[in-house]
């Protein structure tokens, strides 16, 4: 049970996003600006970090949906428990690698990010804004995470309901609205 | 050295939402409505703590010394607040509430999961409500989310003994509260 009344019975982060539309509003225009566009890396490919950092996080409603949207994106069912399992073996390539190595390490704390990590991903072709965008992702997730997880909101425990909701979200984007939250309805 | 090329003008969060406008202003707009928003049960001061006091435990320097001044600025005549609960929260004389809140709020810093049934029974029996609590777990998770961008990128941030500086930053957040930098191109 939510350590709060949140007034309605949606799953994950719908629920305080619901209670609180006008935190929710700037908090899925960030989701959209951040996550749902394919300058430099591309949709799935972040929706794999912001996954592995919500598993590094133990967070099942966040590593659920968002597994779920970049397998969803990179068309391939296992690629998200791939780099949950073991990221030096994944089937990743070598720059995406070095960052979610990155990601690994701002899930720690922003400090535990090295230069030698740095130098690793530019070698393998990452540029700049590759680079922040692998850390704001990491680090939005260790908030989106922290948020659903803190106030206790319940999780699906079936994975088809993630699936549907995967595609909903590759259709339609991260959208706020005042009675449905997070994910529009279905 | 920051690890990407930013502003060398610009601070920590300011250099970073300058280098990527279409996400700073989104999180901008976070900062203020959470921090600064009319819903909140809790002061302007009472939620620039719960910010300062989350970032210190993640020993982000930037975000730390900006919002422990902004705090102190808007504490007023009792800024000495701020320093004696981030050096020492459970001596420290802050009310009851404040205090439950706060631990809550570490406990979202260190595993959200953590945050037990019991721990906000103790904030709502001194008085805390629901709005209280989400909006203490929601600034813990989202200086959780600051804290990492600005030390995850090495941004550029002045000493923590340049007192003068962070209370200008301190006093620009207490006033005027939080606008995004111009873009850097």
């Amino acid at each position: 049970m939510a350590h709060i009344d949140l007034g309605n019975d949606f799953p994950g982060i719908r629920g305080p996003m619901a209670f609180s539309p006008k935190t929710a509003q700037p908090m899925n225009d960030f989701a959209n600006a951040l996550l749902a566009t394919d300058e430099g890396l591309s949709k799935g490919e972040r929706e794999l970090i912001g996954a592995y950092v919500s598993s590094l996080n133990d967070c099942h409603f966040c590593q659920s949906i968002h597994g779920a949207v970049a397998n969803h994106y990179l068309g391939d069912e296992s690629t998200f428990e791939a780099v949950k399992c073991d990221l030096p073996t994944a089937p990743v390539s070598e720059k995406m690698r070095a960052l979610l190595s990155i990601a690994a390490s701002v899930q720690k704390g922003g400090k535990q990010v090295t230069i030698e990590q740095i130098e690793t991903a530019r070698k393998e072709g990452a540029t700049d804004r590759d680079i922040h965008d692998a850390v704001l992702i990491a680090a939005a997730f260790c908030m989106f995470n922290r948020y659903v997880d803190g106030l206790a909101t319940w999780a699906p425990a079936d994975p088809d309901f993630y699936r549907h909701r995967a595609q909903k979200v590759a259709e339609l984007g991260y959208r706020s609205e005042p009675e449905s939250g997070y994910f529009p309805p279905q | 050295m920051p690890h990407i090329e930013l502003s060398p003008e610009l601070p920590g969060i300011r250099s970073l939402a300058a280098y990527r406008p279409d996400t700073g202003k989104p999180l901008y707009e976070l900062a203020q409505v959470l921090l600064r928003g009319g819903d909140s049960p809790l002061s302007e001061a009472e939620r620039e703590l719960i910010a300062a006091y989350v970032s210190y435990l993640n020993q982000c320097t930037f975000c730390y010394s900006s919002h422990a001044a902004a705090a102190r600025f808007l504490f007023k005549q009792d800024a000495e607040l701020v320093d004696l609960a981030l050096n020492d929260l459970e001596n420290a004389p802050l009310s009851d509430k404040l205090k439950a809140l706060l631990r809550i709020a570490a406990k979202v810093q260190q595993d959200a999961r953590s945050v037990s049934p019991e721990e906000v029974e103790t904030a709502r029996s001194f008085g805390a409500n629901d709005r209280d609590i989400h909006d203490t777990v929601l600034i813990a998770a989202t200086f959780c989310m600051f804290n990492r961008y600005v030390d995850g990128l090495a941004t550029n941030t002045p000493a923590a003994n340049e007192l003068g500086i962070w209370a200008t930053m301190g006093e620009r957040m207490g006033t005027i509260g939080y606008v995004p930098p111009s873009p850097t191109k």
